[in-house]
């Protein structure tokens, strides 16, 4: 069951007549007939084929690259490595998620000098086939030098752990370190007196939490296809969250000006995070310069699992100190996360958001970015926000069981709202945590009793916060009175319609009398990443934007044939009014030619972000104590949307990213062997949730509108991945009384708590 | 490099012949030699069930089928499940019940299914997980999925009575 619950509707509440309507998609009907183009499915004329050639050592010096067996085999027709990239120091750029270090960037696209991972791009080739390819690939000839391996985050932050990098200190407060170290960056956050928090505290409880890695997880391989032209122009159709950002990080490693690359878009078959950093990209490009042809890479399964980005692993440290009456009074977390080959993982938002549910009076934050010997890890799903909730959700929870008092209760009481001081600076405006709260309470579900053995009920609560950043749009009035929409943002779910909608909202118009279209690079302006939940907002409101504009060119129209002034012309329910005369926008649209031509609405936004995102989870589950099998018997995911502009994929978000975070709880890991080595990177052995291992998941979508966007959207995508592991420790420490404090919570190790405890049978 | 095999076969209705090496998989000659891209490749071991087709009416997944073991035999593709005028009942409620995101699982869903409800005309909730318990998504959850599925098997059941 879904269930929408809005807040006491009020006399001023505005009504919508697209808004909270659920049309079908407009990319739909190629998306279920398998017309829509995914950057794997396209084909062009001369094309070629190329392999990327990975490392099998998880550390090692690369000796030699010879290539002349594979240049030998009929059929290939060019190969690359790093020679032949430039040489790119200590260069950074701003990749608009953040600096980002090119020399590090360009050294995970081809290895440079040393191989960091298992997977680790080292070599390519090109071929007439991709069976050609694969053979010539089999005959690159590398020499390595293995050398010691690292792939736990504490134990590469020991002073003798295996150093990746000579060109990597610890920063810290400003300060370098003066030795080169695995710990890239030292934070710290702290506010308040949190000695004398913990003072005042009646109760205190520190718990350690471990998280494996765990893969995004897309379904569609990563695939690109570059074209390097006679004239120098460079063409990419790729699989991308974002072109643009794709187009600068070509252009940056490659040494290009941006306006020789263009990047188009394909469908994208799932990112998560994970297709924000380029791979194969630049590897594509240098081919296609060497052979002339337009060149295909695509990854296997194995190539995605090893040579993709990852989450981070995890060690985090919480304690909270509480009163008597159920106040929290005082918090201290430090947290390790690991970054993979390269400086620069989800650290940062891993330390704003451990304790970013709760008003903390004494607080403070220690956060340790870590490289060790595993792929560089990248973006996935409200990136850091996961391990940190899954450690403060848990303690929560036993506070709340040590004070006896009800669990949503206690959040309640210390529920972060407007005007609460997060501990990194932001205060928090106008935000829909009690909201949340509230509706959870009131749900059939957290009042419909449990009973039966080895069954337990948890709940937790997540955050993130939801960008806004930089997005275009123009969008131009046909004839018979619809209008098609130019935007930038790569539709991953369903965006296309959410943003159009909103144009549609504007002008008083059917959301199926606007045709959306993601252009390419050359064909709209500068538009951030698909990702930080930000696209239906920052997009969303550039739309919006578009529409005002549309409508005033539009008044002007019916002005002229009024022969009135503009400012006389109102514009309400899609009909242009001034003193008894009326115009549809559709009328009006057949009308332009004569009227002075086309109209054509543009906008360029980059709205204030954060618009932050809460929400809170109800799970029932059934340990089976012979196996320690965890089956959830059902699920509730509660979130506040501010406006949930096309419920249904609101609610899809909920569920997908709710399933996401149920993978990691209970199953998915990156299992190493003591070389470093990954022993499960297919699908079979890294087990994601399927159809048979979950419940339908119920949702209850709370609206509290975001002030700073004309509808009230906050942006929906990465909360919902937040909050389950916590849930899931929380209700499986119901149904058995054992506390699990490390991810993945796998039947075997389900079981062995068990068995510790005397309880498993 | 090896000779090509001659080959044909009736794909979603049309009969074709098409050239092959033996080291093909089915999957990779719809793509690449017929341009049927509607099957996708997730990942060429048989664990993601995105390059789903019926295969003489039996589901597969096709890049665990070389295309020469698919000689003479009936091939249904996700291009052809819809006829030229009207969505197939599955098409139009994955559209109506949103039970897509990104896409690039639903034409696997999609076979899968209509291989389902071609057997089964009425799946309880249950009975649908464990059929199509072989096609990964990661996107949606599955919930908006069983859910259209539920839907269009109704909806036909309406329409054959």
């Amino acid at each position: 069951m879904t269930a929408s619950a809005k807040p006491a509707a009020s006399s001023s509440a505005p009504q919508y007549k697209v808004l909270g309507t659920r049309p079908i998609r407009h990319d739909g009907t190629d998306k279920v007939t398998g017309r829509a183009i995914y950057a794997a499915d396209l084909h062009l004329p001369g094309m070629a084929y190329g392999r990327v050639i990975r490392s099998p050592h998880a550390h090692a010096r690369i000796r030699s690259i010879d290539f002349s067996a594979a240049l030998a085999l009929p059929g290939v027709l060019a190969v690359t490595s790093a020679a032949d990239m430039p040489d790119l120091k200590n260069k950074f750029a701003d990749l608009g998620e953040g600096r980002v270090n090119l020399a590090h960037l360009g050294a995970n696209c081809l290895a440079q000098g040393k191989v960091l991972y298992r997977g680790h791009a080292v070599a390519a080739v090109a071929a007439v086939s991709p069976h050609v390819a694969e053979e010539a690939a089999k005959l690159v000839r590398i020499e390595y030098e293995p050398l010691p391996a690292v792939t736990w985050v504490l134990d590469a932050m020991k002073p003798n752990a295996p150093l990746l990098h000579d060109d990597v200190f610890t920063e810290s407060m400003g300060q370098l370190s003066d030795k080169p170290s695995n710990v890239s960056r030292h934070i710290h956050f702290e506010q308040g007196d949190v000695q004398r928090g913990f003072a005042q505290a009646d109760v205190v409880i520190e718990r350690e939490y471990r998280t494996a890695s765990v893969h995004q997880g897309y379904i569609e391989p990563h695939a690109c296809t570059a074209l390097w032209n006679q004239d120098g122009h460079v063409t990419i159709w790729t699989a991308t969250q974002g072109s643009f950002s794709c187009r600068q990080q070509v252009a940056e490693l490659l040494e290009l000006p941006v306006s020789r690359v263009t990047v188009v878009p394909c469908e994208i078959g799932g990112g998560f995070g994970g297709k924000i950093p380029i791979y194969l990209e630049p590897v594509a490009v240098l081919l296609s310069r060497k052979c002339g042809r337009p060149v295909k890479l695509t990854m296997t399964r194995s190539d995605v699992f090893e040579g993709t980005g990852p989450t981070p692993g995890s060690f985090v440290r919480v304690k909270l100190g509480a009163t008597r009456d159920g106040k929290l009074v005082a918090g201290e977390a430090w947290l390790a996360y690991d970054a993979g080959a390269f400086p620069g993982g989800m650290i940062g938002p891993g330390c704003m958001c451990v304790f970013s549910c709760y008003e903390i009076p004494h607080a403070r934050v220690d956060g340790y970015d870590v490289c060790l010997n595993k792929p560089k890890t990248a973006a996935y799903r409200a990136p850091g926000a996961t391990q940190a909730a899954f450690a403060c959700e848990s303690v929560i929870d036993e506070l709340a069981e040590r004070l006896n008092i009800d669990p949503i209760e206690f959040r309640l009481k210390n529920a972060a709202k407007e005007g609460t001081r997060r501990v990194d600076g932001p205060v928090y405006p106008r935000i829909g945590l009690v909201e949340v709260l509230e509706a959870a309470r009131a749900s059939e579900h957290w009042n419909t009793p449990l009973a039966g053995p080895w069954r337990g009920r948890g709940v937790a609560a997540g955050y993130w916060f939801n960008i806004g950043l930089k997005s275009s749009a123009s969008a131009s009035v046909n004839a018979d009175g619809t209008v098609t929409l130019v935007e930038g943002s790569t539709d991953i779910g369903g965006t296309r319609t959410s943003v159009a909608m909103q144009l549609a909202e504007t002008l008083g118009i059917a959301a199926e009398d606007v045709r959306p279209q993601v252009a390419d690079t050359d064909s709209v302006g500068y538009t951030d990443v698909t990702g930080g939940s930000r696209v239906t907002f920052a997009t969303g409101l550039a739309a919006y934007q578009v529409g005002l504009d549309i409508r005033r060119q539009m008044a002007e129209r019916a002005a002229l044939l009024w022969e009135c002034d503009p400012a006389l012309v109102r514009f309400e329910d899609g009909v242009f009014r001034t003193d008894g005369r009326s115009i549809t926008f559709k009328e009006l649209a057949a009308k332009l030619h004569a009227t002075g031509g086309p109209v054509v609405g543009r906008a360029a936004v980059d709205p204030e972000g954060p618009t932050h995102g809460f929400g809170a989870h109800i799970v029932d589950v059934e340990v089976d104590p012979d196996t320690g099998k965890v089956t959830i018997l059902r699920y509730t995911a509660v979130q506040d949307a501010g406006k949930a502009v096309h419920p249904s994929y609101v609610e899809g978000q909920m569920q997908g990213g709710t399933v996401q975070g149920i993978g990691w709880a209970l199953n998915e890991e990156y299992w190493f062997d003591d070389r470093g080595q990954m022993r499960n990177a297919s699908f079979l052995d890294y087990r994601m949730p399927t159809a048979l291992d979950v419940p339908m998941i119920e949702t209850i979508i709370v609206e509290v509108p975001n002030p700073d966007h004309p509808y009230g959207v906050r942006g929906v995508g990465e909360t919902p991945i937040v909050p389950p592991p916590a849930a899931l420790a929380n209700a499986i420490y119901r149904a058995t009384g054992v506390r699990l404090r490390e991810l993945p919570m796998s039947p075997p190790r389900v079981w062995a708590a068990l068995a510790a405890a005397g309880k498993s049978s | 490099m090896a000779k090509k095999h001659h080959l044909s076969a009736v794909v979603n209705g049309e009969p074709v012949e098409f050239l092959c090496e033996a080291r093909q998989s089915l999957l990779e000659v719809l793509r690449d030699v017929l341009h049927l891209t509607g099957a996708k490749e997730g990942c060429n071991n048989g664990n993601c069930g995105a390059c789903t087709v019926l295969l003489d009416g039996l589901p597969v997944n096709s890049c665990l089928v070389l295309a020469v073991e698919a000689d003479g035999c009936r091939i249904t593709t996700v291009e052809g499940l819809a006829d030229a005028t009207h969505l197939h009942p599955l098409q139009q409620c994955f559209l109506e019940d949103a039970a897509l995101q990104c896409g690039v699982c639903t034409p696997g869903f999609l076979v899968a299914a209509k291989a389902l409800l071609d057997k089964n005309p009425n799946p309880s909730e249950q009975e649908i997980r464990f059929e199509l318990a072989n096609n990964l998504c990661r996107c949606t959850g599955y919930d908006k999925i069983v859910r259209a599925v539920q839907h269009a098997a109704a909806r036909l059941r309406e329409a054959r009575t």
